[in-house]
């Protein structure tokens, strides 16, 4: 039979009804870091360059920098850190087509998740 | 490209509850998403409730009962009823599988039927495959040679035949593809997890002459490299296949051959 509607077929739903997994959480949080740490990374050049200006400027940023939200910014921006750098870790033992069993990429998901808070506390404690 | 909402044809809007059956009392409720190309209306997703005193165990058994007891005009592709066909493949409870080998005892609660994500819809569960099934042919499925026709059948050693298990059951029901965010945003033209699994089954079959036409085919930024990993594929896959493995070892493959 002739297609008579070819064109005005719907889609069908995806994002909003596909059951969120470890995998999927865990690869489009390594997108999210990464891009959150580039904002991170431009309010510390913002901090240094405010040094470098004036004593007064650098007391404005500083006090930015230092406040509640300038901190837990930080502290954010720690655990995105590690995350970041854990799943591309991952990514590199992936490469090699290893790792890609389901089992041992759940095993290697909650590593990323649980590994990356782990060192968010140690790092905090030592800092 | 990325679009995170539905163009406004495809929204969702409510729809019709059918009454329930008289006298059951072991009620299950179904949500299933509708469309008509003859109505002009926007999806829908209706409600039905089956009873389960005389269901049969599978998905697919109460979409056939819905059919034929409550609303004829449920419309579906269901052929083998044993996972061999790939017809039935629909989003059953938020992943990909198929409707005739997944259990409604795997679910809790209500049960809530769409068709493939992400593709264009021609009636009710039933998606336009067009385009997968172009990707598929797009990678040459079939045995390339450069040699002399032997006189009786292309042999193969134990160990290489072993290599393509895990490759060879696909089924071609599009779970994985239409399961892939990367599939979702870049469908156009990355080729996707089922029709990438069949480009490695080629590749790495030991009587192929054509591994590296086929690596150069495959070498691109869309085609290949739109996997991230995501492995949305490999978790959905109804015949347990992990097209997530198939795609790293051609990446390997590309990256080995240059080195």
């Amino acid at each position: 039979m002739a297609d008579v509607n070819r064109g005005n077929r719907p889609l069908s739903p995806h994002l909003s009804i596909y059951r969120p997994q470890l995998t999927s959480i865990t690869s489009i949080l390594t997108r999210v870091t990464g891009n959150a740490l580039l904002v991170g990374a431009l309010l510390v050049v913002w901090w240094l360059l405010a040094a470098a200006t004036s004593a007064e400027y650098f007391a404005l940023a500083n006090w930015v920098m230092t406040s509640l939200l300038g901190k837990l910014i930080m502290l954010g921006s720690i655990w995105a850190l590690w995350y970041h750098t854990l799943a591309g870790v991952r990514h590199l033992i992936w490469d090699n087509a290893m790792g890609l069993d389901l089992p041992a990429a759940y095993r290697l998901g909650w590593a990323v998740v649980i590994g990356s808070f782990v060192l968010t506390a140690l790092t905090v404690i030592v800092l | 490209m990325v679009q995170l909402t539905l163009p406004k044809n495809s929204r969702i809007r409510r729809g019709k509850t059918w009454p329930k059956p008289e006298g059951a009392t072991k009620l299950r409720k179904f949500s299933i998403y509708r469309w008509s190309p003859d109505d002009g209306e926007n999806p829908s997703v209706d409600t039905y409730f089956v009873d389960m005193d005389s269901c049969g165990p599978m998905i697919l058994d109460a979409l056939i009962k819905i059919k034929n007891e409550i609303d004829p005009t449920l419309t579906f592709r269901r052929s083998c009823r044993e996972g061999i066909c790939g017809s039935c493949a629909m989003n059953i409870d938020g992943i990909n599988t198929l409707a005739c080998i997944y259990g409604m005892d795997e679910i809790k609660g209500d049960v809530k039927i769409y068709p493939l994500p992400h593709m264009p819809v021609v009636k009710d569960l039933i998606p336009d495959l067009t385009h997968f099934y172009a990707q598929h042919a797009s990678i040459m499925p079939w045995l390339e040679t450069k040699t002399n026709r032997p006189a009786k059948e292309w042999k193969q050693s134990i160990e290489d035949r072993k290599k393509l298990d895990g490759l060879y059951e696909c089924v071609m029901c599009a779970s994985c593809s239409t399961s892939c965010p990367s599939y979702w945003w870049n469908g156009d033209r990355y080729l996707g997890p089922a029709a990438l699994l069949h480009a490695y089954r080629w590749v790495i079959d030991s009587r192929d002459e054509a591994t590296g036409e086929r690596l150069d085919e495959l070498e691109d930024p869309f085609k290949l490299y739109r996997c991230h990993t995501i492995m949305n594929c490999a978790k959905t896959c109804p015949k347990g296949l992990n097209p997530a493995k198939a795609i790293a070892e051609i990446k390997k493959m590309m990256v080995e051959r240059t080195v």
